[in-house]
């Protein structure tokens, strides 16, 4: 210790001639890596294993949420019922977008609380990396426990808004629940599946690409229009713009417009579906579960650097 | 993971292919743990470089046109700069070391704890670790709308404890913040000494192989400073290896055994606490 200058660490360091590599050493010692992405049936375990901090962190967030506003939670309800009311009145009545639809107020609300469900998830998703940097830079867990959370959250508001819409649907119908209803949860697992792959993918290019949480609103603004929530597809797309079935179903076959459909098909008595919306409710479920984890994982080291 | 090092530490002992031994001087009365011993950190020729987000310069702000002529000519955006915060450090760190890094504001000493904790990924070389380095803090988990028990439990999941964990340690988390009835209020209406004092008793509650501390004792008033260097000590006697980063150089010189000085990104000089720190405070 007589020279105290850089010389010191070098000499440590590259100098330490004739003696191996400091790879060799770790290796020797059984030392990994700090930054190693683990492989993918490991990671899913690691995700397992820190699910009591993505429910805490969860609920955390929903409570803290509505904290400062005066209608708290209830906020999750009055969303979407204003503006399912504003497009009642903008595409119902004025501009007669009701067409020939039976029991339009139900077909709306139930397609507007669908909707809002995958829209809030996927949204929230594309911001859980992008606006946590500083937890992912002073915790060690697995990423994908932040947009599992926020999704997950986006599920505990769902429950509270379901039950409104179901009144709601009894009441504008007239038609009591039939054993039909049952299939409800199977819809909201499947949609559920769908949504957590969704802000999956979306988490992690959220998280490269800043300019996303911009573009973001467009795309949904878009996704709204084109998946049939406030018209028919199968009347305004083919009856009265005189194009082609497929462009029809290529709208249907979407994933927001399918959970619409199956769930419209289930609420609302006589609701004509396409008899194959169930499989593409099925397939989107699948394709974006799998097809998210592996996306988020596969960026799974490089989410600390911003 | 603990017990794995010790036994390892003995079965290796005898193997002298250990460098700069010759640096190693215990100034402390009860020094530490023998560092001829095992590696617990392999700092290989690191570099890491990170994004920072909004820093435009005035002339070239933010207007319609210069976004345009950027995306025209394939530039990288403005508000985005790259910062090489370390370049090229190199160091091995040994069961029962307590290394102090010292250097300036900016000489990259948090962003090189965050790299060997694995949360910033490197530019280029490596870091090689014993078990996962975890870093004391848990801030930018807790809410502050929300109540300090609720925080709490969060604050023990965020760092990987399990149900039964947490509810064994609530009780002395609440007893050592010295919080008390406040618990029950949210974390926004404490004062800045007790939000302090809570976030310390929550992130010390666990115990880690690879310790790394960040200016965590500057926190609370005289007396809960007191308690705190008792409860860092604590921790450095039960963890295998310790980094504290700190401006208070006496702090460093009264608990690290080993000195690390960092100026610009780059080690300056790596020794005895007493000759870096003196060296440190000449230059």
């Amino acid at each position: 210790m007589s020279q105290p200058e850089s010389a010191v660490a070098d000499a440590q360091a590259g100098g330490r001639s004739g003696q191996e590599p400091l790879s060799k050493l770790a290796k020797r010692y059984g030392l990994r890596r700090a930054i190693a992405r683990p492989r993918f049936p490991a990671y899913l375990r690691q995700l397992w294993e820190r699910r009591h901090f993505i429910m805490t962190y969860a609920t955390s967030r929903n409570v803290s949420k509505y904290s400062s506003s005066a209608l708290g939670q209830l906020w999750q309800v009055l969303t979407p019922l204003l503006n399912a009311a504003i497009y009642y009145v903008m595409f119902g009545l004025i501009l007669g977008g009701q067409g020939n639809i039976e029991h339009y107020p139900a077909f709306l609300l139930t397609g507007m609380f669908v909707f809002t469900y995958t829209q809030r998830s996927v949204t929230a998703g594309a911001k859980s990396i992008s606006g946590n940097l500083s937890l992912i830079r002073a915790l060690h867990f697995p990423r994908a426990a932040l947009p599992l959370a926020y999704a997950i959250q986006e599920l505990q508001q769902l429950a509270i808004s379901m039950g409104i819409l179901m009144v709601l649907v009894v009441v504008s119908t007239g038609a009591l629940p039939t054993w039909f209803w049952l299939m409800i949860p199977v819809v909201l697992l499947l949609q559920t599946m769908f949504n957590v792959g969704a802000s999956l993918a979306m988490a992690r290019m959220g998280s490269s690409m800043r300019d996303m949480n911009q573009l973001l609103p467009f795309i949904m603004r878009t996704w709204l229009y084109a998946s049939g929530v406030f018209f028919s597809i199968q009347e305004k797309v083919v009856e009265s713009l005189h194009m082609p079935q497929w462009v029809a179903n290529i709208m249907y076959a979407n994933p927001a417009a399918s959970y619409i459909e199956f769930m419209r098909d289930i609420l609302i008595p006589e609701h004509p579906v396409p008899t194959w919306a169930w499989v593409s409710c099925v397939f989107w479920a699948v394709f974006a579960l799998a097809f998210g984890f592996w996306y988020f994982w596969r960026a799974e080291e490089r989410y600390g650097r911003g | 993971m603990a017990e794995l090092t010790e036994e390892l530490s003995q079965v290796k002992a005898e193997e002298p292919n250990v460098p700069n031994k010759d640096v190693r001087v215990h100034p402390n009365p009860e020094p530490p743990a023998p560092t001829t011993g095992t590696p617990t950190v392999i700092v290989d020729d690191l570099h890491i470089v990170y994004r920072v987000y909004g820093a435009t310069s005035d002339h070239e702000k933010g207007n319609a046109v210069h976004a345009l002529t950027r995306l025209l000519k394939r530039q990288g955006r403005p508000q985005m700069k790259e910062v090489h915060a370390v370049k090229g450090v190199t160091f091995v760190a040994y069961h029962g070391d307590a290394i102090g890094i010292v250097g300036r504001n900016g000489s990259g000493k948090s962003t090189l704890l965050r790299a060997i904790a694995g949360l910033l990924p490197p530019h280029s070389g490596s870091v090689y670790t014993d078990g996962q380095p975890s870093l004391l803090g848990v801030n930018a988990a807790l809410m502050r709308e929300l109540t300090g028990e609720r925080n709490i439990v969060l604050g023990c999941y965020a760092m990987g404890m399990t149900p039964a964990q947490v509810k064994e340690k609530y009780d002395e988390i609440v007893d050592f913040s010295g919080i008390g009835e406040f618990v029950q209020l949210p974390m926004s209406t404490y004062s800045s000494g007790m939000g302090a004092r809570l976030r310390f008793a929550i992130s010390s509650a666990k115990t880690h192989d690879v310790l790394l501390i960040d200016e965590a004792l500057a926190t609370g008033d005289r007396e809960f400073r007191k308690k705190s260097e008792q409860r860092i000590k604590q921790i450095r006697e039960s963890a295998g290896t310790v980094f504290l980063v700190a401006h208070d150089l006496r702090v460093i010189e009264e608990t690290c055994n080993r000195v690390i000085w960092l100026h610009k990104g780059k080690i300056k000089m790596d020794g005895d606490p007493k000759e870096v720190i003196a060296a440190y405070n000449k230059g």
